[in-house]
């Protein structure tokens, strides 16, 4: 399991990257090794607001479909285009190719309230 | 929770990598290394299903012939020793008992194979029904079952079969005493996966042997051990029903497009006749349709479905199809809006999205 030490980590299985006043988010390595083959990713469109805890979007494999919580709260400046033809990136690259939204967090310390690495991968791990 | 049952195969999944879930009860591997691959491996080449969960009903006596023509909607006369059949078994209302396939190995020995989750109801039905001179047993316990599904299965399975030609089993037929290396089996040219192949049955314990043989044979040519998830994308596919989804006691097998099976003209009356024959006749009130997306999104089971603002059905499986990468889906719609070309909406996640009706099968396996 691949779980960068400068990235922040949601209860839910995001990941979530500070750039400068922004905020990336996508889905863990974890997640998307239980998920299994990702083949569609829906996601909000641009200037949507979204909050902490509330589904913004999903990923589906050929199984299941999962929701997408945000991780914290704000509007969404970008999304990742590619992901539509390109659902794949998900389970091959899921903190580069596969990042899926940016937004405007509403409060960028947020941020801090979210697991790091290591309570990451001991919650995974309690599982 | 009530513990999960498991296979005689349950010891070995983790060797080749599964990950199991509960599937009705069952603690069953849903795949070994992903289900697009296992797809894939099955329909280029073979894979190796562990089915043991399903069950297994003997049928015996002089009577058993008289006895399954009442419970069975097919005509079970027209099997002869040797052949399987495709069969339901219905409620007086016409719906949905099970779905099964019935072997004659003998005038008076039949046997059974249902569905896991419908074991006991299966056998409690039959039990209840139960005329003289003929007897059921309950042997699922004691019988393992394995398929072998693909292209190459005939070619991977022969290597362990070296006195016998498995050629020679044609569609639907079977052999009950093959030995694959020293192991006595009951060898069917049968499937759910829309590819040529065997399901095969053997002793419980002598399973696991089996399975790690014919992964060994099948080693060359490409054999992978398939879970559940690939089980299903390949027979949805193939239009192949799967009870719960397609079929319940609240559809008949009229309205679930499995008429075939279905044969009002036999002499004997039949659980369910009435019913049926009125639907065969003048066409049920809902109709099973294939569906494809127009709008970006996967239809999903349960998921329901609208034309012209009105609730007109709902999906019974859906997926993204792993051979033909469209999002499609198995729909019982009234029959009205069931015709090809129709324009449809599936409601995912409080949006209406645009699907229409297309043909099925999805998948139809080239001809050799």
């Amino acid at each position: 399991m691949n779980t960068p030490k400068d990235l922040r980590y949601s209860e839910e299985h995001e990941w979530v990257k500070i750039e400068g006043g922004n905020v990336r988010i996508g889905i863990t390595d974890f997640a998307q090794s239980e998920l299994g083959d990702i083949v569609f990713v829906e996601l909000p469109e641009v200037g949507a607001e979204i909050k902490a805890d509330e589904p913004f979007g999903s990923v589906e494999s050929v199984k299941t479909v999962s929701e997408l919580y945000a991780p914290i709260s704000g509007k969404i400046v970008e999304i990742n285009e590619e992901l539509s033809d390109s659902p794949e990136f998900v389970n091959e690259s899921p903190y580069e190719k596969a990042w899926m939204v940016v937004i405007e967090p509403s409060n960028v310390s947020d941020v801090d309230g979210l697991m790091t690495s290591e309570q990451y991968e001991a919650m995974v791990s309690e599982d | 929770m009530s513990e999960l049952k498991r296979t005689p195969l349950y010891e070995v999944y983790a060797e080749y990598g599964a990950k199991t879930i509960d599937f009705g009860g069952w603690d069953l591997p849903v795949q070994f290394s992903s289900i697009k691959e296992e797809h894939e491996a099955v329909r280029k080449n073979a894979g190796l299903f562990d089915v043991s969960h399903m069950g297994e009903i003997e049928v015996k006596g002089p009577e058993s012939l008289s006895f399954l023509q009442k419970m069975m909607t097919n005509d079970v006369s027209k099997l002869k020793n040797g052949g399987a059949q495709y069969t339901a078994m219905c409620y007086e209302n016409g719906g949905t008992v099970d779905d099964l396939i019935v072997y004659k190995k003998a005038d008076d020995d039949y046997l059974l194979v249902v569905n896991a989750a419908n074991i006991q109801k299966d056998y409690e039905w039959l039990e209840k029904n139960l005329t003289e001179n003929c007897e059921l047993h309950n042997i699922s316990n004691k019988i393992a079952q394995l398929a072998l599904q693909g292209p190459k299965a005939e070619e991977v399975l022969q290597k362990l079969a070296p006195n016998e030609s498995l050629k020679e089993i044609g569609f639907f037929k079977f052999k009950a005493d093959v030995e694959l290396t020293g192991i006595p089996a009951l060898v069917s040219r049968t499937g759910y996966t829309g590819e040529d192949g065997f399901e095969i049955y053997c002793s419980s314990d002598k399973a696991t042997k089996l399975w790690k043989e014919i992964l060994e044979a099948g080693k060359e040519e490409g054999v992978l051990p398939i879970g559940l998830g690939a089980r299903d994308t390949l027979r949805f596919e193939a239009n192949l029903a799967l009870y719960g989804q397609e079929l319940s006691p609240d559809i008949t097998p009229i309205e679930a497009g499995i008429g075939f099976a279905v044969n009002i003209n036999k002499t004997e009356d039949f659980i369910g006749k009435s019913v049926l024959k009125e639907q065969k006749e003048n066409g049920a009130p809902r109709k099973l349709a294939g569906i494809e997306m127009i709008d970006r999104g996967i239809p999903r089971h349960g998921y329901p479905v609208y034309a012209d603002g009105e609730l007109i059905g709902e999906v019974t499986t859906g997926t993204q199809s792993p051979t033909l990468k469209k999002n499609i889906g198995l729909a019982l719609l009234k029959k009205e809006f069931s015709e090809l070309e129709t324009e449809v909406e599936v409601e995912i996640r409080s949006k209406r999205l645009k699907a229409r009706v297309v043909a099925t099968p999805f998948y139809k396996r080239p001809k050799n």
